[in-house]
């Protein structure tokens, strides 16, 4: 691997983080009293939103992943609608584990959700974008030595960490500190950005301190 | 002989624990008891005659009254240098401003203006400096302790002698406003009374503007003669902002309005008293001893002046000198049980202020003080041996000789003031001398103890560690392990007991066992010190592997937050999830879920493990949804703590007998008896998957037969419980003959089953006929009675092996089915069949004592076990020679289900919590005088879940084996399985799974993997209490600390006990099973001889 390689990289996932930062500093322009905690899920749709385009348009310039074969029009509909399955299948399946770790049934569920659908943008769409629709692929790439390229193993590290995050943003809860960002899923959502934010600044880091080490087989 | 000495070994770490839980405890938890005897007018404390006129005012007792009425305003936490008056500071000192001084302007401008009409004390306060305790020390003048053994651990209810039951009992009205504490500690003792909630600590003025709004009309309106006014803003601005923040300085300039408002008002006949309960540190807070905490300020003011000449400075007073002073002012008894001494410059001989006559009031006062004080000397040492005989038999010399004294300056008027003040420092004297014995052994914490014990746990927890990793290392030997560190302990003990005899002081036995424990450790810390140094990498000195340190870490990191303790309901399953989710996510990362084809060759490198997987990938992920799933659905059965009033406990933890709605409780009890069926049967079940069910053995005759009739049982008693007021009147003496019978039956079912189970653990179908003249041609290249263990151990795989060709030609000879035989047979299984049929037995009189709903919740610990058992049996692998080992991951799991199940059976670490009613299970009408059936009864209720996961422990081990016959099932095709061992290479493609019998090929690293498996548990349990005891004593400033931090060390100790007891029975079980196997099969050995 090259080292223009990891500086593409680099500036893609400053790109990816830029956008987080735009999903806080644009709305105001256009909402009055919006907040990140206040309005915490309108700002949760936002992020998700610009999250999802920048990961969309990496996609479509960068190519990580150049597929050889020329494929038909219908073949790229049905692989878009498949990725947008995936997606919603996700979404679901992440509400469902958030519910049998403690979260509320009933009440709250469209926090539940959103909360759902952020982690998912941090996690599924750049699954989506760098290896498709492919069930295989992922479990391949989270898997010990099954990172084939420096891309997968940035997708790895930011995927785990954005889960990370999210685990460890559960702890202040039960605390009696009495701030607003201790109502859930305020600081989860919050736990899971910063994670995925940390490891898109640390994959490029620990990609380059690594490189010696990292030797990818290509097939 | 090794397995006794694995359980021997066991004991001993689990010694070394409950010493170290001995001293510690000791040292943190004061007792006292607590006696119920009362105070009366008819009755005075002692022989001789009252005062003059005691008798003659009506509303008089012991001594005349001086006051007929009282006002007494509490502001909590009304530290001494908050009313402290500021005298106009020195020049050349720059002036001290602080927010907390000088607030007070009025109580400084009385003490001026009208110096015989106040007076300002320091009092101090006896620690735990905590409301509630000092609340009881302020109205029974005694010196209360966390357990004050005797106390209604239900209630907060005061039981001894107090102020407000003697002013009750004299027809005295009471009006209180403020602290709800007080409704706890006084029910219905007040004749008006407006309660604020105290539990928001972070609101300042609720409690204040409330009593404000009735303070002064029902001053007004004097339908009183006792006012009580608690004030909390003070307390709640300490804890909020501290002392040092201006919202303090509002907060007391608003008392001291109060004050002065008060003041203003009151009438001749009437005292007004305001005192602080307690101080608060630096920060605010408050609990502990230090100086600033136990400092108070204590100020009268009566209309009428006081006699004697004021104090120049205010003078240092204990805090319960308030009650006897109080009890003679206003002409009561003194309480009972009080050991503070009376105020003596308070009183006046009358109306005459003739020096002689308010010196010899004086004295008769401090006398009656006396007189009470030794009473109730007498009456505690006789009940209990608390105080040190010695210093009570000098304090009883001295009390005599003041008396002797005080009778003389009676008998003898003319007698000079001089003799009145010799009586009155005399008398003094024993007053003090009492209150010291008191604190002596009541109200100390002993950090020396406090410090040996965590230390002593620290060790303990230590040396489990270590000897875990001893234990599976080749080279290990039982013997030298036990004897050396008892041989230590004894002579440690020896010692100790040798020197206290001579020195002849009293034999401390929590001593003895410390110093024996600490003799017994030294080798051990020797050993691990000299290898220290040398070739040791760190991975050995910490065995356990960083994710699960880590998440043991979280978890004792929990136990230092009061937040996090009270949600440990809500923690623990959080953490277990998500050890779960991890173990699952850990074994597709190590390739173990997914077969190798899937991840294509090429990324497999060398270094992955080559072990292929043994389950299809999906088996993992869904064994880990299911545990989450049943996870959630135990929480469903959710008590919360008081701590969180926004939380709604689970209508479900009810019984059914308080359901209303005939429908909707048959529904329930409709679920609940198919829970219990639901239960027997999938145990019945996974017998029958395994071949237990076949052989005429007792035991099995017993799961067949008394299993169906215990739930049967069960059922009708719950039938009677929840109905048992829709009964005909001419069948209640039935129902409640049945409601004695029945749960007695069960347990009683219980314990035989246990019983035949332990008289006959092996429960192999053996086929006499035919295999008898079979197993002779096979045994044939073996020769001569087995002599050894060794020879044992070559015969029985054999004897194993044709039995199950046996079994297997019969089966094909009968109907050609060929892979059935591969589980059909019970020998695989004999060690895991008996656990389960212990635990069920177990689980069912356990059960009885739990409301009927909580059934669900046993049916879904069953299920739970089950599912994580199979999980963690897929990322164990077998190794077949040995050493057998059980990973840390298992142990911390199974430790965290088992505290996820005490929470989700409805209980809580604190003692209003516990579940009260199983102490009348069987014993509807109560137990008489014995207290240890009750006892047991309502401890097996609360500890249930802590017992039934330590006897199930050696699950753990055995389940990988169990798998086996799946796992190997699939493996058949693949090339190169395990070497077998080396008897039998021949037959290696037969290929049926051993399972547990692996176990018994090698004995030696059974039972090392035993000893590790119980040092294990002992280690994460023990971490555990460590993490309490640590929080408790570091903590013991804290706010919550009798709230929080002690029940819970109370809990996790007992808990603690009561899993090494279950733990030491479940490898006890395990051994017995083995040797009864062994037994077993040289009886099926020797006949093959002849
Ligand atoms: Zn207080
Ligand atoms: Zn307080």
């Amino acid at each position: 691997m090259k080292d223009t390689d990891i500086k593409r990289l680099l500036y893609t996932n400053l790109l990816c983080i830029f956008s987080i930062f735009l999903s806080i500093f644009i709305p105001p322009f256009f909402l009055d009293n919006f907040s990140v905690l206040e309005t915490h899920l309108i700002w949760l749709c936002t992020c998700s939103t610009f999250v999802t385009a920048v990961n969309l348009l990496l996609y479509l310039v960068v190519k990580p992943n150049v597929s050889s074969k020329r494929s038909s029009l219908s073949h790229k509909v049905t692989r878009v609608l498949k990725c947008w399955i995936y997606f919603l299948m996700s979404c679901f399946f992440l509400h469902v584990i958030f519910v049998l770790y403690g979260a509320p049934l009933i009440e709250l569920v469209l926090e539940t959700f959103l909360f759902a659908v952020i982690l998912s943008t941090f996690t599924t769409v750049p699954c989506l974008c760098l290896l498709g629709p492919n069930l295989k692929a992922w479990l391949r790439v989270f898997s010990r030595n099954g990172v084939t390229s420096i891309w997968e193993n940035s997708l790895q590290i930011t995927t785990i960490s954005s889960f990370v995050g999210a685990w460890l943003g559960a702890f202040p809860i039960p605390l009696d500190w009495e701030r607003p960002w201790q109502v859930w899923p305020i600081s989860c959502t919050l736990g899971a950005t910063f994670g995925y934010v940390a490891g898109l600044v640390i994959s490029p880091l620990w990609i380059y301190w690594n490189r010696k080490q990292l030797t990818y087989k290509t097939n | 002989m090794q397995k006794v000495s694995v359980l021997l070994f066991l004991t001993w770490v689990c010694f070394l624990f409950y010493a170290g839980i001995a001293l510690f405890t000791t040292g943190f938890l004061l007792t006292r008891l607590e006696l119920t005897n009362q105070s009366s007018c008819q009755e005075p404390p002692g022989p001789g005659s009252l005062p003059q006129g005691s008798h003659g005012k009506s509303g008089a007792c012991w001594m005349p009254s001086q006051f007929s009425r009282v006002v007494l305003v509490l502001i909590d936490a009304l530290r001494f240098d908050f009313a402290q008056p500021q005298h106009s500071h020195v020049p050349g000192e720059p002036p001290v401003s602080l927010p907390f001084l000088g607030k007070l302007g009025s109580l400084q401008r009385i003490l001026e203006s009208q110096p015989h009409h106040a007076r300002l004390y320091r009092s101090l306060v006896d620690p735990p400096t905590t409301t509630m305790q000092r609340l009881k020390a302020l109205t029974t003048g005694s010196l209360p302790t966390f357990i004050d053994a005797g106390s209604n651990f239900a209630s907060h209810a005061i039981v001894e002698d107090n102020l407000i039951k003697q002013l009750t009992s004299a027809g005295k009205r009471i009006v209180f406003m403020g602290d709800d504490t007080w409704k706890e500690l006084f029910p219905g003792a007040f004749s008006q009374a407006f309660f604020f909630s105290s539990f928001n600590v972070r609101d300042l003025h609720t409690v204040d503007n409330g009593i404000l709004e009735h303070l002064y009309p029902t001053m007004d309106n004097g339908e009183w003669d006792v006012l009580i006014a608690h004030f909390l803003g003070v307390d709640h601005c300490g804890h909020k902002h501290g002392p040092h923040h201006p919202e303090m300085a509002k907060k007391l300039s608003q008392m001291d309005q109060v004050i002065q408002g008060l003041v203003d008002r009151l009438e001749n006949d009437t005292l007004l008293v305001v005192a602080g309960d307690h101080g608060m540190t630096m920060n605010g807070d408050h609990g502990g001893d230090s100086e600033l905490e136990v400092s108070a300020a204590l100020f009268l003011y009566s209309p009428t002046a006081f006699p004697g000449a004021p104090p120049e400075e205010p003078e240092v007073i204990p805090q319960v000198s308030l009650v006897p002073t109080l009890a003679l002012l206003l002409g009561l008894p003194i309480p009972f049980g009080n050991i503070g001494e009376v105020m003596a410059g308070l009183f006046s001989g009358g109306s005459d202020s003739e020096p002689y006559s308010s010196a010899l009031a004086q004295a008769s006062a401090l006398h009656i003080n006396a007189q009470q004080v030794s009473r109730f000397l007498h009456t505690y040492s006789a009940a209990t041996q608390d105080l040190q005989v010695k210093e009570l038999r000098r304090l009883q010399n001295l009390f005599s000789k003041a008396s002797a004294g005080y009778q003389q300056a009676l008998q003898n008027p003319q007698g000079t003031e001089e003799t009145l003040r010799t009586v009155v420092a005399e008398l003094q004297q024993f007053l003090r001398g009492a209150r010291a014995i008191c604190i002596e052994s009541w109200a100390r914490f002993s950090l020396v103890r406090m410090a040996g014990g965590a230390a002593l746990l620290a060790a303990a927890c230590f040396l489990c560690l270590f000897a875990s990793q001893w234990a599976v290392s080749p080279g290990f030997f039982f013997r030298p392990l036990l004897l050396i560190p008892v041989a230590w302990g004894l002579t440690w003990a020896i010692l100790y007991a040798g020197l206290s005899a001579t020195t002849g002081s009293k034999l401390d036995s929590v001593i003895l066992g410390a110093v024996a424990a600490t003799g017994s450790l030294l080798p051990f810390l020797w050993k691990i010190w000299a290898g220290w140094g040398s070739r040791r990498p760190l991975a050995t000195l910490l065995p356990i592997p960083g994710p699960v340190l880590l998440f043991l870490l979280i978890r004792l990191a929990t136990f230092f937050s009061d937040s996090f303790v009270v949600a440990e309901a809500r923690s623990t399953p959080f953490l277990l999830g998500s050890l779960i989710l991890f173990l699952v996510a850990q074994l597709h990362w190590e390739g173990q879920l997914l077969p190798p084809k899937l991840l294509t060759v090429s990324r497999l490198s060398s270094s992955a493990p080559t072990c292929p997987p043994r389950h299809s990938g999906a088996y993992a992920l869904r064994l880990g949804i299911g545990l989450l799933l049943c996870t959630r659905l135990a929480g469903l059965f959710h008590r919360c703590p008081e701590e969180t009033p926004a939380c709604h406990s689970s209508p479900w933890l009810s019984p059914l007998a308080s359901m209303v709605g005939g429908q909707a409780k048959n529904l329930w009890y409709g679920t609940c008896v198919g829970s219990l069926v639901a239960l027997l049967g999938a145990v019945r079940l996974w017998l029958h998957h395994y071949s237990n069910l076949k052989s005429p053995e007792p035991p099995v005759l017993f799961v067949r037969w008394g299993l169906p009739l215990m739930v049967l049982g069960t059922a009708a008693y719950w039938a009677l419980a929840s109905g048992a007021d829709e009964a005909p009147p001419r069948l209640q003496a039935l129902v409640a003959g049945a409601s004695v019978v029945l749960p007695r039956a069960v347990a009683g079912l219980a314990a035989s089953g246990l019983i035949l189970l332990l008289w006959r653990p092996v429960t192999v179908l053996v086929k006499a006929g035919a295999g008898a003249s079979r197993t002779r041609t096979i045994l044939t290249p073996f020769s001569g009675p087995p002599m050894s263990q060794a020879d044992l151990d070559y015969v029985v795989p054999q004897i194993y092996r044709h039995m199950q060709e046996e079994f297997q030609g019969r089966l094909e000879r009968i109907k050609s089915q060929g892979p059935v035989t591969v589980a059909a047979y019970q020998l695989g299984s004999v060690y895991s069949a008996t656990m389960v049929t212990a635990l069920i037995l177990l689980a069912f009189p356990l059960l009885l004592l739990h409301v009927e709903r909580i059934s669900l919740v046993f049916l879904l610990l069953f299920l739970q076990s089950f599912l994580l058992l199979h999980l963690l049996a897929a990322g164990i692998p077998v190794t077949i020679p040995g050493p057998f080992t059980v990973p840390w991951q298992a142990v911390s799991a199974w430790a965290l289900l088992a505290t996820q199940t005490f929470y989700s059976t409805g209980h809580q670490p604190v003692f209003p919590a516990i579940h009260w009613h199983a102490a009348f299970v069987g014993f509807p009408e109560g137990h008489g005088s014995s207290t240890w059936v009750p006892a047991v009864l309502v401890g097996a209720n609360t500890f249930a879940s802590h017992l039934l996961f330590a006897v199930g422990c050696p699950l753990l081990l055995l389940w990988p084996f169990l798998c086996e016959s799946q796992g190997r099932r699939k493996r058949r095709q693949l090339p190169g399985g395990e070497a077998e061992t080396r008897v039998r290479p021949e037959e290696e493609e037969e290929e049926e799974p051993l399972m547990e019998m692996r176990l018994r090929d090698a004995p030696h690293h059974f039972n090392a993997a035993l000893l590790q498996l119980g040092l294990k548990y002992l280690f994460v349990l023990g971490v555990q209490i460590l993490a309490c005891a640590l929080a408790a004593s570091i903590l013991r400033r804290h706010l919550m600390v009798w709230k929080v931090f002690a029940p819970k060390f109370i809990f996790e100790a007992i808990g603690f006990i009561v899993s090494s007891v279950g733990l030491l029975l479940g490898i006890a079980l395990v051994m017995r099973v083995d040797g009864a196997l062994s037994s077993w099969f040289r009886k099926l050995v020797l006949p093959q001889q002849r």
